[in-house]
């Protein structure tokens, strides 16, 4: 081989072979054409739910209960009003309940309980306890505190029932997160003299706040949609109601009533509230992003 | 400075030889007297911007240092004087940084870690069952391998975060964030940005932003685990000049893994290997007229 002549193919000894090319070529059309494929449902349901949400929406709409009056075609059917603001309550009392706690959870498995055994058991059910199917929970809360009380339905059982389902999620996503921030800040901030528990406070939990909030949004975002928690423990109303004692309507359940509704107006409301819904958790998202800007970690 | 260290030129100007042969049989077996010893090295003259302090002594007696039952460090008996850089050396895994991070009681914070033995500062024995780990900690600072800023923090918040998180001096804050920043040389560098945040610095100025963090809560003792490691040549230059500075109102430790560093930078030297103090003595004596063959084999490059 004369390593130095400046022979004509010279440079096609670092070409691309053909071969090379070609499957290159391939290959990026597959993942392509994955990624629309993908992309087609998720536009699909976005189109459908502005198209016939948008329909069912005004003042009236947002401003009023549902009437329950339905049979006749030109009746007033009402708006979404209880079933908006029961949601909003009763997702806000889950979350008071299953955010402290999960994060709680959480900060033990990463700061406390590393490689002891009873953390290894505590992970292990929070496991199986994000394979329960949400039915269960609802059905849990339905015999301790309905059939066990022998009570009436109420908005603090839904919400309880939302909540245990956070709960695995909070605590999973936290974790993961928390185990992200570098051991390296833990260490300099107990070096300052700092106590372990201003330490998790003021250096832990803020870096990775970020983190926090999106497992937190999630299972937010889960609850909110959630209808079979609810089904037999906060019920179907039509009145609004503050009072979390009380029978509570809420989105989920308003939808699954309405859409086997024979009304078309009926059905319309249902996608009216599945609408209101993803608006709800979307702008949820938005201010908690805002909320978080401060962390460094994803 | 000491030159590059060979083992045939014996030292120039050094004590008197039964000095430091008194000195260098203080370890590693029987305890130590508490008399300091004499002072072989001239120390550096006083710098305009400094603070002049009387450091505590430190000294270590039949340390030893636990993983679960891996003996990471075996009875290791050594003294920092007051006021003085005593530099640690030794190849990776000799015990060099577990060794330091029993001084502070940082060890235990490894799962499964434990210590054994006495670390004295001055008088106090930092191990007694009375003490308490949050106040050693205040009294001796640490600065890492690398520069850790807190993300979520700006600079100021950063030098700051020492004085908030052990809840002391909430009056004079800004006076004593100014204060540190100015001893760790970086006032001038941050002065008009004391909002961003720390992590937007540069490596060296984050280290010296951790050095700061570390000063703010006013230690007697900084260690510092291999404080140059992840810099570059000028902002390790900084840093050693800073050191010779510091080392008048706080009593300085350093692990090195980088000799020509313990040579420019220490007063002392102390050579490690495998858990055990090896030998210790004035940082010139240490390079170039080492009792030990294993101290000559290793200052001279031939392991490690």
């Amino acid at each position: 081989m004369s390593a130095h002549g400046a022979t004509p193919n010279r440079i096609e000894r670092f070409a691309v072979s053909p071969r090379r090319r070609r499957s290159d070529k391939l290959a990026r059309a597959l993942v392509l054409t994955g990624t629309i494929i993908a992309l087609i449902p998720l536009v699909l349901v976005i189109y459908y739910l502005l198209h016939e949400g948008l329909k069912a929406w005004s003042p009236h709409f947002f401003t009023t209960d549902p009437t329950g009056n339905t049979f006749f075609k030109n009746s007033d059917i009402g708006g979404i009003r209880s079933a908006m603001l029961g949601t909003i309550e009763m997702v806000a009392l889950a979350s008071l309940i299953a955010v402290p706690i999960g994060i709680g959870v959480a900060v033990w498995l990463v700061e406390y309980g590393k490689g002891h055994w009873f953390a290894q058991l505590v992970r292990f059910f929070v496991d199986v306890l994000t394979g329960v199917p949400s039915i269960v929970f609802g059905l849990f809360i339905y015999i301790v505190l309905i059939i066990g009380t022998g009570s009436t339905f109420a908005g603090y059982k839904g919400a309880l029932a939302l909540s245990l389902l956070m709960l695995p999620v909070i605590t999973r996503s936290a974790e993961v997160v928390l185990l992200l921030v570098p051991n390296a800040l833990r260490e300099s901030a107990l070096a300052l003299g700092a106590e372990r528990w201003k330490v998790i406070f003021r250096i832990v939990l803020p870096t990775a706040v970020s983190g926090l909030v999106t497992g937190v949004l999630l299972a937010i975002a889960r609850a909110a949609g959630e209808t079979a928690p609810l089904l037999f423990t906060s019920g179907a109303t039509n009145k609004t109601s503050s009072n979390l004692g009380e029978f509570m309507n809420s989105l989920p359940v308003q939808i699954y009533n309405d859409v086997i509704s024979p009304t078309q107006s009926v059905v319309n409301r249902a996608w009216g509230a599945a609408l209101t819904l993803v608006v709800l958790i979307l702008i949820l998202n938005l201010v908690a992003r805002l909320v978080s800007r401060r962390s460094r970690l994803a | 400075m000491t030159p590059d260290a060979s083992p045939h030129i014996t030292a120039g100007a050094s004590p008197p030889a039964a000095d430091i042969k008194a000195e260098k049989m203080l370890q590693p077996s029987q305890p130590q007297q508490p008399a300091p010893p004499p002072d072989t090295t001239a120390s550096a003259p006083p710098s305009a911007a400094s603070i002049v302090k009387q450091g505590p002594q430190v000294r270590l007696q039949a340390l030893r240092a636990f993983y679960g039952s891996a003996e990471q460090v075996k009875g290791v008996d050594l003294e920092f004087p007051a006021n003085k850089v005593t530099a640690i050396i030794g190849p990776s895994g000799c015990g060099k940084s577990t060794m330091v991070r029993c001084i502070n009681r940082m060890h235990e914070e490894i799962p499964g870690a434990r210590a054994e033995g006495k670390v004295l500062l001055d008088d106090i024995d930092l191990y007694d069952s009375s003490v308490d780990v949050i106040a050693v900690r205040r009294a001796i600072g640490m600065v890492f391998q690398k520069p850790n800023p807190f993300p979520t923090m700006s600079i100021y918040d950063n030098v700051a975060s020492g004085l908030r998180l052990s809840g002391i001096g909430r009056g004079e804050l800004r006076g004593k964030v100014e204060s540190a920043l100015r001893s760790a040389g970086l006032w001038e560098e941050v002065a008009d940005r004391l909002s961003e945040p720390g992590m937007g610095l540069s490596g060296g100025q984050q280290q010296r932003l951790c050095i700061a963090r570390s000063l703010a809560v006013d230690p007697e003792v900084l260690l510092m685990d291999e404080p140059c490691s992840a810099l570059d040549p000028i902002a390790t230059l900084k840093i050693e000049e800073l050191i010779a500075t510091l080392k008048q109102r706080v009593t300085i430790v350093i692990v090195t893994h980088n000799m020509q560093q313990a040579a420019r930078v220490a007063d002392r030297t102390a050579f490690m290997l495998s858990g055990e103090m090896v030998e210790v003595g004035p940082t010139q004596e240490i390079f170039t007229t080492p009792n030990d063959p294993r101290t000559e084999e290793y200052v001279t490059g031939k392991f490690g």
